[in-house]
């Protein structure tokens, strides 16, 4: 009974210290509502879509995907050859992704196989691996683009070449996405402006009493979520998704009841590095502007952090842990730097804070995670002695 | 024999052997010079050889690869800094101290001459009781998440050091070396060590050759300290705790039934592997010139984990031989790639080829393991 009550509170311990933590910081920082939600909107449209490629390999038992930076390499070398094409808007977009979708399965291939061989150790060896393909990325975007690989845009280059600049703008495709439906959601005061500027038409405006200011939805990124969200339920169904499922209960009864375990392996993490490929693509089209030697790094990092603070763990997450994950994160992410500066005068300790939560969480929740299942694992084999009940 | 002596050293240490070893036939052809190549290559192992040396009991203990290095450089960053603000007082106390129990030789003249050794081994001393409570807590969480100890390890690691960076802001150092000019506190992101104990170990017993046609610089001093702590593990590794530490990393199972205590052997395993971790930044820094303080540390334990592998260690068996090779063949590669790469090429590709070469080579043991063992 205690034990239960325990496991339930562990459980959802992280996202509960999250909500403290917010719940005082919030009103430290000193920002409005109407400024919190705006960000918030433009925050979860950036980043779900990235932590939403890890939920199907925790399905299939591999741990917090540590390779999706592979992905996230990929979509970056399509940005990179539309930026150098010129081709801007939504077909820009889609290029990008046609580019790096060939890109993303050969090496997702690639990371299935090696985590094959490292079975049980996954997680350390997709991170590795990230490092190392960030190595050949470096190599390939750094040397071979412009002097093998064709690039022609003196935008886009190092003076001396080849090898690609340091920052790149994406000003071609910003916020093509999010501006795709224009939606806004004003107070009834504030509503004046956007019918005089914009013309009421061009809008899908909702106007609210109690809100100040506007806030603007990116509501076509949103509806591409949605649709993903709605992919991965119909995903769970099919026979491929039940497979991962049992592979993620048992490789070896799964091997038995003739699923093809590698192969299905190779598969998830196949469509995770896609997805993620897919995911920074959005991320980079909000943010309009391309760190070619360091977003991939961050994209990583943040989405399983964030996806934990959600109450995910190692071997269990949900669609919701994204949503609330994100939510937590992000907030905790814009109030931090405010609220240390408000409170000890100094925004670098905020700045340090995020970035030691970040990373303490991440801890934290492999800690908890390997400390259940070795005490599973210890109970399983007192239960195989036969002293069932006793301690 | 030869497809033997392959398979004993596998292909990845004979491709990276094989590469320096053209790298060091192409550097005069380049116009590199061999002998200041090797000499840097020296300065660079001595620097890094006890850092790679911290990775051994860790690994014998079973604990895996010590990605939480950052934790013992973090104790190690402690000692060096405190050994700077309260330097004057150290040597104070010392000099006090000769007064007081009449020790002739402890008097005022000795001090000074020996001023710096005396900071370098202030930094040491302070360090270590520091590096093991926190390795000792450290070890007690290791044992507790037994199978993922790599990942958990990693991410300790990054935690403590972004846990410092807040530290650094905030503990009352006062020395005006060390923290900002304008604000009067918070600590620098890097302290200059000259004027305490710069070089120290490195230019003690130097050997400095330069005529017209030969420039050879050996960092005696230093090289003897990494040979001693060598030593002081090779031996430990062969007392009775050190044996059952070993036999706790082969087969935890075979060493409990044989009345070892498994959770206590890796703790004091990852205790010791942390202490190293210390003092083997302290002997980076006085090599270096400067304490880098903030996310300094952050990424520190890949290349040592890369060098031991690179010597031919696995997840669970390494000795000393693995790290003098490995972290020779390491920083050989760092240090002729800049060079001869960049004459021949015009251009600067070491980090990538470090890059590519450290994480390869983790790839390459965590994927072989699974292998041996099927």
């Amino acid at each position: 009974m205690i034990r239960k009550l325990f496991d339930k509170i562990a459980n959802n311990a992280v996202p509960a210290v999250f909500i403290i933590i917010s719940a005082f910081a919030i009103p430290l920082s000193g920002y409005s509502a109407s400024y919190l939600v705006q960000e918030l909107l433009t925050r979860i449209g950036r980043n779900s879509f990235l932590i939403l490629s890890l939920l199907i390999p925790i399905m299939a038992g591999m741990g917090l995907n540590f390779g999706m930076v592979l992905g996230a390499m990929a979509g970056q070398i399509g940005l990179l050859f539309i930026c150098d094409w010129g081709i801007v808007g939504i077909p820009g977009m889609v290029l990008a992704c046609l580019i790096g979708t060939p890109i993303a399965i050969v090496l997702g291939i690639f990371c299935g196989y090696i985590m094959n061989r490292a079975k049980g150790r996954e997680m350390v060896t997709g991170y590795i691996l990230g490092f190392f393909i960030n190595g050949v990325y470096q190599m390939v975007v750094l040397y071979l683009m412009g002097w093998i690989i064709p690039i022609t845009n003196p935008a886009l280059l190092l003076s001396r070449g080849y090898g690609v600049r340091n920052a790149v703008s994406l000003l071609g495709i910003r916020g093509i996405l999010d501006n795709l439906i224009p939606a806004i959601v004003t107070g009834t005061k504030d509503a004046g402006q956007f019918i005089n500027i914009n013309g009421a038409k061009s809008f899908m405006m909702l106007q609210l009493p109690f809100i100040e200011g506007s806030i603007r939805i990116p509501l076509a990124t949103l509806i591409v979520i949605a649709l993903f969200c709605l992919f991965i339920m119909w995903f769970r169904r099919t026979k491929l998704g039940q497979d991962m499922r049992a592979i993620g209960q048992s490789q070896s009864v799964a091997d038995s009841a003739g699923i093809a375990v590698n192969r299905t392996r190779i598969i998830a993490i196949v469509i995770s590095t896609v997805l993620a490929c897919y995911g920074q693509i959005i991320y980079l089209q909000n943010m309009g502007t391309l760190n070619t030697y360091n977003s991939h790094d961050q994209a990583g990092m943040f989405s399983i952090a964030a996806l934990l603070i959600g109450g995910a763990s190692v071997s269990r997450a949900t669609i919701a842990n994204v949503f609330a994950g994100v939510i937590l994160f992000h907030l905790m992410f814009i109030v931090a730097p405010v609220a240390g500066k408000n409170l000890i005068g100094d925004a670098q300790i905020g700045e340090y804070f995020r970035v030691f939560v970040s990373y303490g969480i991440i801890a934290i929740a492999l800690v908890l995670h390997a400390w259940r299942r070795n005490r599973e694992k210890e109970a399983a084999r007192r239960s195989l002695r036969g002293n069932k009940g006793g301690e | 024999m030869i497809k033997r002596f392959i398979q004993n050293a596998g292909w990845p240490r004979i491709i990276i052997a094989l590469f320096l070893l053209a790298l060091f036939i192409a550097a005069p052809f380049v116009g590199v010079r061999v002998d200041t190549s090797l000499s840097n290559t020296l300065v660079r192992f001595g620097m890094n050889g006890v850092m790679v040396l911290a990775m051994i009991p860790m690994v014998q203990a079973g604990c895996g690869l010590n990605f939480g290095l950052p934790l013992g450089i973090i104790a190690g960053l402690l000692g060096a800094t405190l050994s700077i603000e309260w330097n004057t007082e150290i040597l104070a106390w010392l000099s006090g101290l000769g007064t007081q129990y009449k020790i002739s030789w402890l008097n005022d003249m000795f001090i000074t001459t020996w001023r710096e050794p005396l900071g370098f081994a202030s930094a040491i001393i302070i360090a270590i009781p520091i590096a093991a409570i926190l390795g000792w807590f450290y070890g007690k969480l290791l044992n507790r998440v037994k199978g993922d100890e790599m990942m958990i390890a990693t991410y300790v690691g990054f935690s403590s050091v972004s846990f410092m960076c807040i530290a650094w802001l905030l503990l009352p150092y006062k020395h005006p070396t060390m923290v900002w000019g304008y604000a009067g506190k918070g600590l620098r992101t890097t302290i200059s060590v000259e004027g305490y104990w710069l070089h120290v170990l490195s230019d003690s017993l130097a050997l400095n050759i330069k005529t017209d046609d030969i420039n050879i610089y050996i960092p005696t001093g230093m090289l003897i300290f990494f040979a001693v702590m060598a030593l002081l593990v090779w031996i430990f590794m062969r007392t009775k705790t050190g044996t059952a530490m070993t036999a706790v990393g082969s087969n935890p199972e075979f060493a409990r039934a044989s009345g070892v205590n498994v959770d206590r052997m890796r703790t004091i395993s990852v205790m010791l592997s942390t202490i190293l971790g210390a003092i083997g930044i302290i002997v980076y820094e006085q090599s270096f010139g400067f304490i880098q303080l903030y996310m300094g540390p952050f990424y520190m334990a890949l290349p040592a984990v890369a060098s031991i592998l690179l010597g031919g260690a696995s997840v669970n068996k390494a000795g000393i031989l693995n790290v003098i090779v490995g972290t020779f063949l390491f920083q050989g590669i760092l240090t002729m790639t800049p060079s001869v790469i960049n004459s021949y090429l015009q251009t600067d590709m070491s980090e990538v080829i470090r890059l590519i070469v450290s994480n390869g080579m983790i790839l390459y043991a965590l994927t072989r393991k699974v292998r041996a063992g099927r």
